[in-house]
């Protein structure tokens, strides 16, 4: 009888255990899979807006994720504690904006899915870093804290390559919800 | 240990120039006397292969000139890299394995890149300067 075997495993993939993941994921592998979701984005007319969305996708799952394997007990409900939430997963350096009010900037010397990209001058300032942006903004979405992300070269002086910065623009309703709690 | 190379090609499996880079004091080869080179080269590597007497053989690995030292590195997937240095100059097979490193790193990696098109990688050209300096003088063997 074929059915009796099977009682042993998982029939459905949700009742397996999430597992603690592996420590080591190959760069060489991962760098390629990127290498080739850009390119798959490319075939499109608004390429930047597919990356953003296939980042998107991974934000919200991973936030899941992340609070399940951290055991936080806590949501997060601040604005600040939500930036840094994330800051301490992605970046070098959080910034607060000068210009407006909602605006923050997650920054970092060399964002690991563009070290091996170099973009063809005929692309202008395309940044793969929309890709952690969509990530980022799938966090923040997940959390509550509506933004809109976006990803940008940043030049330094006396280094070759720009810094990337993430701008991280809260949505009004954010802002309000938040100001009267500081 | 100063490794002097007079310049790198690097052609695909079909023979074609991808990268051409001088750094002799002879000044660049024109362009259509470098996709010539290449060309040729591809071909007697070829032959080569045919004419060896022993089995087994992947074409030619170094030829030794009165002026010069040519070394050829052959990938598994017919990419070839070859560069000619001063003769008898040490260590350039390892030389030849780094800078295929930084090809599978900085050219295959990167989405922008057409595979057996000519190189035109910021990443490629920054970090092969970091190996071979504007001298020609290796300097970063074996990252």
């Amino acid at each position: 009888m074929i059915g009796v075997g099977r009682a042993k495993h998982n029939l459905n993939v949700v009742d397996s255990p999430l597992g603690k993941g592996k420590s080591e994921v190959s760069l060489s592998a991962f760098a390629f899979l990127f290498s080739e979701l850009v390119q798959y984005n490319q075939g499109k007319v608004e390429n930047i807006a597919e990356l953003e969305e296939a980042g998107f996708g991974v934000g919200i799952q991973i936030l899941e994720l992340l609070c399940h394997r951290e055991k936080a007990n806590r949501r997060e409900t601040r604005v600040l504690g939500i930036l840094s939430f994330v800051h301490s997963t992605v970046a070098d350096s959080l910034e607060k904006g000068t210009e407006h009010e909602d605006e923050y900037m997650i920054s970092e010397k060399e964002l690991l899915v563009n070290k091996f990209v170099s973009v063809p001058a005929s692309m202008g300032g395309f940044n793969c870093g929309t890709f952690v942006a969509g990530i980022v903004k799938g966090v923040l979405d997940g959390a509550g804290f509506p933004a809109s992300v976006t990803a940008h070269f940043v030049a330094v002086e006396g280094q070759t390559r720009s810094r990337t910065t993430i701008l991280v623009k809260f949505a009004e309703e954010v802002v309000q919800r938040d100001a009267p709690l500081a | 240990m100063a490794a002097i190379i007079f310049n790198l090609f690097v052609i695909n499996k079909s023979g074609g120039l991808i990268f051409y880079k001088d750094y002799g004091t002879q000044g660049r080869l024109d362009t259509n006397d470098s996709l010539r080179l290449a060309s040729l080269w591809h071909s007697m590597h070829a032959i080569s292969k045919e004419l060896s007497p022993v089995n087994g053989c992947n074409g030619i690995e170094v030829l030794e000139a009165d002026t010069f030292d040519l070394h050829c590195f052959q990938a598994l997937t017919g990419t070839k890299i070859f560069v000619a240095t001063e003769p008898g100059t040490p260590g350039i097979d390892s030389l030849l394995k780094t800078i295929y490193e930084i090809y599978t790193d900085y050219v295959l990696k990167n989405p922008f890149y057409e595979v057996e098109m000519p190189i035109r990688c910021e990443l490629w050209d920054l970090n092969l300067a970091l190996a071979v300096r504007k001298d020609g003088k290796a300097g970063l063997v074996g990252r």
